[in-house]
């Protein structure tokens, strides 16, 4: 229960820290280690070289830019969670972020340590994958731009390259007005959820879905969107009847087994949370559902 | 660079060590400082027993390492107690069987310090979520949930205990 032996280097500079990611043998990054740590504790992970970017400014901030609202991958999951202009912007994140693991663990996890983790049934991945959000990598070789659905490639898995870090994620902002839901089932508060549904809606005049976005999380190996879901509302009139058709498009998605749950049982929630998701921003979007 | 030179201020009061970088800010307060109200439950994060406060926010020392705080003011349990006597959120266990075994109490009274630090006035449902991070295997939360509306009652009142 002890982590084995490693050097530890703190860089200040971005670049820096590509520098060492790069040159460095067997190195990891270590954002909050609200996930890392507890695996090196356990020794599934052992590291030579631990790489902190705690003290790299570049890494932090948030910003609206041209429509987007632009996050430094190690901004902490509490202050997002206080963040007002999260709640202004992406309120869906806002809500989210409060379902993430305990506040002990907020205070200290980051955003960009989440999405590089990739755990299928973390609140952050499907939410960004909700957004179809940007996820910017930084290496030696300067920074790349990869949208979230190039990004999440599987179980626990990403296409960052071995000598990669996430810099910083973009969200973009919807239109003022659009509604949110989001909602998971967990044996308690603060534990990884069985399933999860985080849904967006923009509705224009006479009811009319102008865009939506329906994601599932905890269900499958990575977040998932539910294409067939969306189609079936974007350009129709939104009622009760059309949210539980859509939300039934759930059962389509491949569903995970473990001790914790079966695929059945997911199937069956992710049907039922995608509604309450979808009803929940429908009413915030002005709807009567 | 496995060993590392490391500046924490705990308690108010600033030590400075040369440690292992492998060291948690757990076994940095129980073994280097000798401060053993910091318990160590799971080591991996779940149990909350091991909750320090870290510039003011509440975190778990068996996911952070030592060299991790440096620069940084870390509270523990031992730091909560006055030099005469109890603070009001430990009397207020003590009134309200808000421990049993004790084990898992230093983590929850730094818990819920915060808590009523940011929200004086908290409904049962802000103390019991608050909690969720915080496990405890004989009390139950009956008491020590009693014991935080209590505290957070004596606060707001001004009456120390």
């Amino acid at each position: 229960m002890k982590p084995a032996s490693f050097d530890y280097h703190a860089p200040r500079q971005l670049k820096e820290a590509a520098e060492l990611l790069a040159s460095l043998p067997n190195a990891k990054i270590l954002a909050g280690g609200q996930s890392l740590v507890p695996m090196m504790n356990f020794r599934y992970v052992i590291v030579d070289h631990l790489v902190d970017l705690g003290h790299v400014d570049d890494l932090r901030g948030l910003a609206v830019i041209d429509g987007r609202l632009r996050i430094g991958a190690m901004m902490r999951q509490r202050d997002l969670e206080l963040s007002p202009e999260i709640a202004r912007h992406c309120p869906l994140l806002a809500e989210a972020l409060r379902h993430v693991g305990h506040r002990q663990t907020r205070n200290r996890g980051t955003i960009g340590g989440s999405l590089a983790h990739a755990d299928p049934a973390a609140e952050l991945p499907a939410i960004c994958a909700a957004y179809d959000a940007v996820v910017h990598l930084a290496s030696i070789r300067g920074i790349r731009a990869v949208p979230f659905r190039e990004f999440s490639s599987g179980f626990m898995a990403t296409t960052l390259a071995p000598d990669e870090m996430i810099a910083a994620i973009e969200l973009p902002i919807w239109r003022p007005g659009h509604g949110h839901g989001f909602h998971e089932f967990a044996r308690r508060q603060g534990d990884f959820a069985l399933a999860g549904a985080a849904a967006l809606l923009d509705v224009g005049t006479g009811n009319v879905v102008r865009r939506t976005a329906l994601a599932l999380f905890g269900v499958a190996e990575q977040p998932v969107r539910v294409d067939v879901a969306e189609a079936a509302l974007t350009g129709k009139v939104i009622d009760s009847a059309a949210i539980q058709t859509a939300a039934a498009a759930a059962w389509l998605i491949e569903p995970i087994s473990d001790i914790h749950a079966g695929g059945e049982y997911r199937r069956h929630l992710a049907q039922v949370l995608s509604a309450r998701a979808l009803v929940e921003a429908a009413r915030r979007a002005g709807v009567d559902v | 660079m496995a060993k590392q030179a490391t500046r924490i201020t705990v308690n108010g009061k600033p030590h400075a060590r040369v440690v292992e970088a492998r060291l948690t800010l757990a076994d940095f307060l129980r073994h280097e400082l000798g401060l053993t109200g910091t318990h160590l439950g799971c080591e991996h994060g779940v149990c909350g027993a091991c909750t320090v406060l870290v510039d003011g926010r509440s975190a778990r020392s068996c996911l952070m390492f030592a060299v991790q705080a440096g620069g940084c003011e870390v509270t523990t349990v031992e730091g909560l107690t006055p030099e005469h006597g109890l603070s009001v959120l430990q009397q207020a266990f003590m009134d309200n069987h808000g421990l049993q075994c004790g084990f898992c109490t230093p983590g929850m009274l730094i818990t819920l310090t915060e808590l009523l630090r940011d929200n004086p006035d908290p409904t049962e449902q802000d103390v019991r979520e608050a909690l969720t991070g915080n496990l405890c295997r004989c009390t139950g939360y009956a008491g020590v949930v009693k014991a935080a509306l209590d505290a957070a009652q004596r606060l707001r009142n001004g009456s120390g205990a």
